[in-house]
């Protein structure tokens, strides 16, 4: 489509300058699917709404938390190299990093389960796919959040 | 003047798309690292047997890829909360994705040396 088409759809080309201005405003569409007294109340409350706060609210968490981790675990005193089961044990002597560390667990398999969920509904089509797909996402979400969980309240540094 | 309608292709969609890619990325390694963490409960020579396997330079190669992907989906994630809560958001996606990629090209040349420093130095001596 080249910019000098105009459509009486009322979409401009792609990227391009819009067919409509201040003087010449766009013709109002009314939603087709409008709420009125008359239209029964939803019946789905509002996860899918919720759903989408959490992602923003959680991920402006997660860009400290998890930007703190990988400077601690991958940037600073020596990087990568100083890892291992005496440095986890320091680090879990503080409370202040148990609660660090429980907070990212469950934040980020919560967000990413949820992001998962999404891509799921968004490309498996036929309903038994679906439904395995999210069963599998559910159970491991699960069971990575309750291990994690389990692995940082039961550590116990004198393990032999 | 505000820019056409249509979403596809272009900042918006391709940024749509790496933020989905590398999120997908993240979560695989996310679930595999609650599980490498977890056999500090096992035993400490466990847990340090598998960590050793961090420190070799492939895994070194791919630990780059991995702050990659998550610096990416971080900024691209507040620029999408910018483009959800600011008023202005829309209008200037583009300009925050080319301020999204300028900031992370920086973090990712700052990170080549705390990341892969020590792979080279195994590789080619120290």
């Amino acid at each position: 489509m080249s910019t000098t088409d105009t459509t009486a759809s009322g979409i401009g080309p792609v990227e391009g300058d819009s067919l409509y201005s201040v003087d010449n405003p766009a013709p109002v569409i009314e939603p087709p699917r409008k709420r009125t007294k008359k239209t029964p109340k939803s019946t789905r409350g509002n996860f899918e709404l919720a759903a989408w706060l959490f992602m923003r609210l959680s991920g402006v968490v997660l860009v400290v938390l998890v930007i703190g981790h990988l400077l601690i675990q991958l940037v600073l005193d020596g990087g990568v190299s100083k890892i291992g089961f005496a440095f986890v044990a320091g680090r879990w002597a503080s409370p202040f990093w148990q609660v660090w560390d429980l907070a990212m667990l469950w934040l980020a398999m919560l967000h990413g389960g949820n992001g998962l969920r999404t891509v799921i509904n968004d490309y498996a089509e036929r309903p038994n796919t679906r439904l395995w797909l999210k069963g599998l996402l559910y159970t491991a979400t699960v069971f990575t959040i309750l291990l994690g969980t389990l692995v940082i309240f039961t550590f116990d540094p004198n393990i032999r | 003047m505000p820019a056409g309608t249509l979403y596809r292709g272009r900042e918006g969609m391709w940024s749509w798309v790496a933020h989905r890619v590398t999120g997908v990325l993240i979560f695989f390694f996310l679930f595999v690292h609650v599980l490498d963490t977890a056999l500090v409960r096992v035993s400490p020579e466990a847990y340090d047997t598998v960590v050793a396997t961090y420190k070799t330079p492939i895994v070194a190669l791919l630990e780059y890829g991995l702050v990659a992907a998550i610096l990416f989906h971080a900024l691209n994630g507040l620029r999408v909360i910018a483009v959800d809560f600011w008023v202005k958001g829309a209008r200037y996606q583009k300009q925050m994705l080319w301020t999204v990629v300028a900031l992370w090209l920086v973090l990712m040349i700052g990170a080549i040396y705390p990341v892969l420093g020590h792979a080279a130095r195994e590789l080619f001596g120290s």
